[in-house]
């Protein structure tokens, strides 16, 4: 089914199942401790072993000689595989990296064999006995002293420029030029990557975590030589991603080589305290925003230069993404650099791009309001744009972004705030408000799904999509038994398996809308052909309380499967509606931080989020979506920051107790409230991404809040107390 | 993990003299840090003695009016005990803002004085440090030191030693009661029980090879507002980056020791004559000689701060 025209009224819009908060159809599992993660799996593959890592330990050069004779006779040992031993292998689609490193080494930790073993403390006491001699070549790892070296990434726009920005800004009566950084960050999900292997002849099974399992297939055949056919991948659960399981990863193929090597299926999981140097992150920023604005704060010049590293043939940080939509401007420039770094690979995490760049756009955006002594949020309000500034006359599909500021300052008593900082006192604490905007781009995928009507009349949605804790088995669920007219607990739904109809995939907040909406197309394949087992039109059959209506008849809708299962399969694919809008989702996040007036510690006191994101298909699992996207705000804004050892090259804080992410005594009180909307230019679902969403601008909300609160301008995330103390008041 | 065999002490005697059969052989207790360093390989002793299950788990009062802490008694059960919550409620504030309730469960008096230090160059095993492996270098010097120490540090290594516990220890006077494979007792102030790092910071305190701690002895209560402030990024479950224990008395007098800013809990009694004058007086002789890198050198000024904090607590 092609997608290239806005939507009209469909079954979906009954909303009797879609849009209700139900609970994820998942969550006993998960609570029960019943729903099997990869490492899990001893049902599937009961007679596995266990490989254990060897990873290199410089950031760069070469192994001179890899030692694995005394690991060889250790207890135990089935196998160890080094790059000689697997022979030549192909770099995968989206690895920048090699996954298997030798002789030479690109990163700290990349991984340089797999030890495998009867059990894991054997296979991880062998790994401590491989021994590897290192020749240590000079690498970069410095992004400020790379910085002038920087050049224009090949791929993508690394400059965009509308009218005259230098010209306008020199002219504007009103000016900021700052530059603010952005720290490396980490995905640090609770699950770690994982994966068991198992060959039969030359096809290979693997139950691994990977949000994007038809990308994963096809790179792990590219890997290894195999035809995609003989690849299968199995993640029906995943224990959280945030981009970190959207490409495989080393745990797969050093499974794969493993398993092939001892003749045995193999468990590989990645060790907490390698993770965060052998696997991606997202990529430190240094960036420079200048604006010009009239008195009355009509933005007249905008521009935001980025600059990031990566590994040879890496990509950059986009963090200049939102700033060509966000606000209006006639001038307008945007320039995205990269350096090369040799530290690890840099790829995306949740909302790759905004997340950065609007950590750095938002804080400009409240010092200018502060310039022109405009409230932050009427600022923001006065530079709202209805079309693509870059290309007027292209509207957004949808655009309610000043009533999430104008709902989120009321709900949250904006006008208490006092406008100068340093006065809002409670004890020892000083006590601020802040405001930032939230924005990312909605985008749409192809997607298919396969679903079954039983003979008992149950449906069964089979699709290769994947739920990272997101909700995706209860919100395909909903749209299944929306268009089916069937209660949700007659529908299955089966995820993640490569050898279901390709979906979206769980990415770029693409997964809820693209996902539902191939399952839609499918349904209303299975419709079409229910319909016609019953006799009955298809276009004015109504699927409603398990039965199939038209033509004054009725009949419950597993008579037309009672002489065998019917199955349809169907994808959404998308026109080039784009051409024509551009489609945003569009939110407003306040936040109450309090400052200790002496030592500088800062607590987030309340949390709300305002989100404009077409149809919220599941209110619950979207607030989760958005809370959680909030907790990762609070840890980007006050702590997470992978420490660079510019001497040696790589991620010092390489555990979860150097990594610190928010606890629970972190997070206060929040609040989520989505404005009610549809948009048609979407999909059929009328539905956008929010899991990311919920994360943009946080962290400046966060960091405008410290502000408000003391007065101390921090551009330098984290926004840690060190950063505070010297001009805090005097004890 | 390197293979290890494992045995179940007897008696507190039997334990050490256990330990003193084989080289390297470690006590384990509730085994939070022991199995953790064991795991990366950070700590490779090839058998461990238990010494869970001996009846050093009471806490009971002394002749002298204190309190014997056995050395199994859990961080949790010592933080909720009546008595400590009545006469040492800085040792209770002081347990309560380490680790988490589940590693509090399980972790015991004697373990927390010993546990090692949170440098993550001592974890990364491929690293360069002193304290692991002696004369290698100290990575930490010239890299990451934002967590580290400035007082009490030396070339050799900048580590400080993580306990919220020994800092209320340290400042409540308590006594570390040990016995000897010979089964010779001894008691050691905790003032004298911890070593600073010199040449030898694998060396961190004064305990023998095998020597077994067996209680922790409180003095007699001494009164006064107990005061723990702990100063973090986060809210909760990460390690000082500055504490400060005071015991605050009516008359302006009391006691002050600090976390987060040495290689052992730091008290400088000379210090505390300067309470009357203030937080800034008392910090500058008790971190008199600071040495700072880049990184922590904003440990001083938070350290006045966060005493200043806690003096106008105590009198609030
Ligand atoms: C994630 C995490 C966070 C933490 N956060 C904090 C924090 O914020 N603040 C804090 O203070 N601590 C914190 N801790 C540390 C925790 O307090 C210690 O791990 C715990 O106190 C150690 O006690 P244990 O009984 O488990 O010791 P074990 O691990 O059993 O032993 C530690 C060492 O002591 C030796 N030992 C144990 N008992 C004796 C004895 N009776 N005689 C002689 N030697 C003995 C062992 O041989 C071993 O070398 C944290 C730990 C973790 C894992
Ligand atoms: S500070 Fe101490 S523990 Fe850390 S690397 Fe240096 S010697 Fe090792």
């Amino acid at each position: 089914m092609k997608f290239d025209t806005p939507a009209t009224t469909n079954p979906i819009d009954r909303l009797k199942v879609i849009g209700q908060p139900h609970d994820r159809i998942d969550g006993p599992l998960k609570t029960t401790g019943t729903a099997h993660y990869a490492y899990e799996r001893h049902d599937a593959v009961p007679n596995h072993v266990y490989g254990y890592i060897v990873p290199a330990t410089i950031a760069k050069g070469r192994v001179v000689n890899i030692d694995t004779a005394t690991a060889r006779r250790a207890p135990g040992v089935l196998a160890i595989v080094t790059a000689k031993e697997a022979g030549p292998l192909t770099k995968g689609q989206y690895n920048t990296a090699k996954l298997l490193g030798g002789p030479e080494v690109q990163h700290y930790h990349q991984a340089l064999a797999v030890v495998v073993a009867e059990t894991f403390e054997e296979a991880r006491a062998a790994a401590g006995l491989v021994r590897v001699d290192y020749a240590r070549s000079p690498g970069a790892f410095d992004l400020a002293a790379a910085k002038g070296r920087a050049v224009k990434p090949e791929d993508g726009q690394p400059d965009t420029a509308v009218g005259d920005f230098a010209g306008a800004f020199a002219s504007a009566p009103v000016t900021l030029d700052a530059m603010y950084t952005t720290p490396d960050q980490s995905h640090a999900m609770m699950e770690p990557h994982a994966t068991i292997a198992a060959w039969e002849g030359d096809k290979l099974t693997l139950w691994t975590a990977n949000q994007m399992i038809h990308w994963g297939k096809g790179d792990v055949a590219k890997t290894l030589g195999l035809p995609p056919d003989n690849v299968r991948l199995v993640s029906p659960y995943i224990g959280g991603g945030f981009g970190g399981k959207l490409f495989v990863r080393a745990d797969a193929i050093l499974a794969a080589l493993g398993a092939k090597a001892a003749g045995r299926p193999v468990a590989v999981a990645l060790p907490r305290p390698v993770m965060f140097n052998n696997t991606t992150h997202r990529p430190a920023t240094i960036q420079r925003i200048r604006i010009g604005a009239t008195p009355d704060g009509k933005i007249t010049a905008i521009g935001h230069e980025s600059w990031s590293g990566d590994l040879p043939g890496g990509g950059p940080e986009t963090a200049v993404q939102q700033t060509r939509l966000l606000y209006a401007g006639a001038n307008r420039m945007t320039a995205t650099r990269l350096a090369t770094l040799d530290l690890p690979e840099g790829n995306a995490m949740r909302a790759p791009g905004e997340a950065s760049g609007l950590m750095a756009l938002e804080i400009a955006m409240d010092e200018m309001a502060e310039k022109l002594k405009l409230d932050p949020v009427d600022f923001r309000v006065r530079n709202d744009t209805q079309e693509d500034p870059e290309k007027p006359g292209r509207r957004f599909s949808q655009r309610n972004f000043v009533q999430c500021m104008r709902k989120g300052a009321e709900q949250f008593g904006w006008s208490k705030r006092s406008a100068t900082p340093g006065k809002m006192r409670d004890g020892a604490w000083l006590v601020g408000m802040g405001v930032a905007s939230a924005f990312r781009n909605n985008l749409v995928m192809k997607s298919g799904a396969r679903v079954r009507l039983g003979t008992d009349g149950r449906a069964t949605v089979e699709t290769d999509m994947t739920d990272i804790g997101t909700g995706s088995y209860t919100i395909i669920a909903q749209t299944a038994a929306e268009m089916l007219g069937l209660p949700l607990s007659q529908v299955s739904v089966v995820l993640g398996d490569s050898s279901f109809p390709v979906s979206s995939g769980s990415g770029g907040q693409w997964g809820g809308n693209s996902s539902t909406a191939g399952v839609y197309a499918a349904c209303v394949k299975l419709r079409e052909a229910i319909a016609g087992a019953l006799g009955m039109d298809a276009a004015s059959a109504v699927f409603d309380d398990g039965k199939v209506s038209a033509g004054g008849r009725s009949v419950p809708i597993a008579e037309a499967a009672k002489s065998g299962e019917i199955v349809a399969e169907d994808s959404m694919e998308y026109g080039d509606l784009e051409k024509t809008f551009q489609q945003s989702t569009f939110g407003a996040h306040f936040v109450e931080v309090a400052v200790h007036a002496a030592t500088g510690e800062i607590r987030v006191r309340r949390m709300l989020a305002v989100c404009a994101a077409g149809r919220i298909l599941n209110p619950k699992s979207a607030r989760s979506q958005v809370i959680g996207a909030m907790t990762m705000g609070v840890g980007a804004a006050l702590m997470e920051d992978l420490y660079v050892d510019k001497r040696l090259g790589f991620f010092v804080n390489h555990d979860l107790a150097g990594y610190e992410v928010p606890v629970h005594a972190d997070i206060p009180h929040q609040e989520v409230i989505f404005l009610d909307e549809a948009d048609p230019v979407s999909s059929p679902m009328k539905a956008k991404g929010v899991g990311e969403l919920g994360l943009c601008g946080v962290a400046a909300a966060i960091a405008n809040a410290v502000y408000n609160a003391t007065g101390v301008r921090v551009r330098d995330y984290p926004v840690t107390l060190d950063k505070l103390l010297d001009r805090l008041p005097t004890v | 993990m390197k293979p290890f065999t494992y045995e179940k002490a007897s008696s507190p005697a039997q334990a050490a003299t256990a330990v003193a059969r084989e080289r390297g052989a470690k006590f384990i207790a509730g085994g939070t840090n022991l199995l953790d360093l064991m795991k990366i390989e950070v700590e490779a002793p090839p058998h461990l003695v238990d010494i869970n299950g001996l009846g050093l788990d009471a806490i009971a009062p002394t002749d002298e009016g204190g309190l014997r802490v056995g050395a199994l008694v859990r961080n949790t059960d010592l933080a909720a005990d009546a008595r400590i919550r009545r006469d040492y409620g800085l040792l209770t504030r002081a347990l309560v803002a380490g680790a988490s309730g589940q590693l509090r469960n399980k972790a015991t008096t004697a373990g927390n004085l010993l546990q090692r230090t949170r440098c993550p160059y001592f974890y990364d095993t491929h690293q360069a440090c002193n304290k692991r492996l002696p004369g290698s270098g100290c990575a930490a010097l010239g890299g990451f030191s934002r967590s580290h120490a400035i007082v009490g540090v030396s070339n050799a290594c900048i580590a400080v030693h993580p306990s919220d516990m020994a800092v209320a220890m340290r400042a409540l006077d308590a006594a570390v009661e040990t016995v000897k494979p010979d089964g010779t007792t001894r008691r050691i102030p905790i003032a004298d029980f911890y070593k600073l790092p010199g040449s030898t910071p694998h060396v961190e305190n004064v305990l023998a090879a095998a020597e077994l701690i067996t209680a922790v002895t409180l003095p007699k209560p001494v009164g006064g507002t107990h005061v723990y402030h702990k100063v973090r990024d986060r809210a909760s479950y990460a390690f000082a980056l500055v504490s400060v224990a005071a015991v605050l008395q009516p008359d302006g007098s009391g006691r002050v020791a600090l976390g987060g800013v040495a290689p052992m809990p730091w008290r400088v009694e000379a210090a505390e004559a300067n309470l009357p004058k203030g937080a800034k007086a008392v910090t500058s002789s008790l971190l008199a000689g600071a040495r700072t890198t880049p990184q922590n050198a904003m440990k001083v000024a938070l350290v006045e701060r966060t005493l200043g904090a806690v003096i106008a607590d105590a009198g609030a």
